[in-house]
């Protein structure tokens, strides 16, 4: 089979470079107005510090920063309703089947929190600031993830 | 604390036009962040890659037009991390739960902002994910108090 970009983007690049723009800009709005380098998986912990006393919970990264944490992760809910409303996709439903969703879940609760960041923090700011820490963590994630696509979907698994 | 009156606002859009970003590339499917894992549309490729420059541009420019950011009166940095055994161990963690649910935290906010219902599965396993190493952090004793943040 002949390599093409149609082959390797069979939806376009548009609406992928478009997202990733806009992606760029919301970090860099928040960076410019407040020097903060954000990251979407923090919340998790930061959020549990309001109702758990675990020692890793308290740290005063997570308490300091839990209500901001917050805002911004209601932001992103609502930028994804804005999205389902401009463009008619309001409802749309994954077919990945839950135990997939819950047990994937679990992994990446787990991951991103041993490994200091997700996509968005290693993957988005980590890459832009050059970091080495965070170029060794996106390609282990991505390397790892793809391997475990191809056993998942090898296994007869869809979807 | 005192926050500048300005700084939830600002918090608010920047993650308002993030959630619109993970809804206009379809990061907010897991199917297509799995068809990208299974190598048939390497769209994804432009979404990482094309913020991260963007960041990355005004990461590098930013710092040097200004010395502290008018909101919050912090100096401007880079996101620079500790690298230890940790960043290899979660990242192939998160990497297995990524191939398997092709969700990762931001996508999962959106995904829930556009009424997928189901993707709760998703979110619920990370707070129990999150929860889950907290407690064995503190079962193990181990001293994380000096370690860098994550995000």
């Amino acid at each position: 089979m002949a390599l093409s970009l149609a082959t390797l983007f069979p939806n376009g690049v548009v609406s992928y470079a478009v997202g990733g723009l806009l992606l760029g800009l919301a970090v860099l709005a928040l960076y410019v107005g407040t020097g903060i380098i954000v990251g979407a998986s923090s919340f998790l912990e930061s959020t549990l510090s309001y109702v758990s006393r675990l020692p890793r919970l308290q740290d005063p990264r997570y308490r300091s920063t839990r209500d901001w944490r917050v805002v911004f992760t209601i932001g992103i809910v609502l930028g994804g309703t804005l999205y389902a409303v401009a463009f008619g996709d309001l409802g749309w439903t994954t077919a990945v089947q839950p135990w997939r969703l819950l047990v994937g879940g679990v992994l990446v609760g787990v991951g991103t929190r041993v490994g200091k960041g997700c996509t968005s923090g290693h993957g988005i700011c980590g890459l832009g600031s050059v970091s080495r820490t965070s170029i060794v963590n996106v390609a282990v994630f991505v390397a790892v993830a793809i391997v475990v696509a191809f056993l998942v979907s090898a296994a007869g698994v869809t979807p | 604390m005192s926050r500048h009156p300005l700084f939830y606002p600002l918090v608010l859009g920047s993650g308002l036009l993030f959630g619109l970003g993970l809804g206009i590339s379809h990061m907010f499917r897991p199917e297509v962040v799995l068809s990208f894992l299974q190598l048939r549309d390497l769209g994804l490729l432009f979404v990482m890659g094309g913020g991260a420059v963007v960041a990355g541009l005004g990461f590098y420019v930013v710092p040097r037009l200004r010395e502290r950011a008018p909101l919050t009166g912090d100096a401007y940095g880079r996101r620079e991390r500790s690298f230890d055994r940790n960043v290899l161990v979660g990242g192939v963690v998160f990497g297995a739960g990524w191939g398997l649910s092709g969700i990762c935290p931001g996508a999962a906010y959106a995904s829930l902002g556009v009424g997928n219902l189901p993707i709760l599965w998703a979110i619920g396993g990370m707070f129990i994910g999150a929860y889950a190493q907290a407690y064995v952090r503190a079962a193990l004793g181990t001293a994380t108090a000096r370690e860098s943040p994550a995000d």
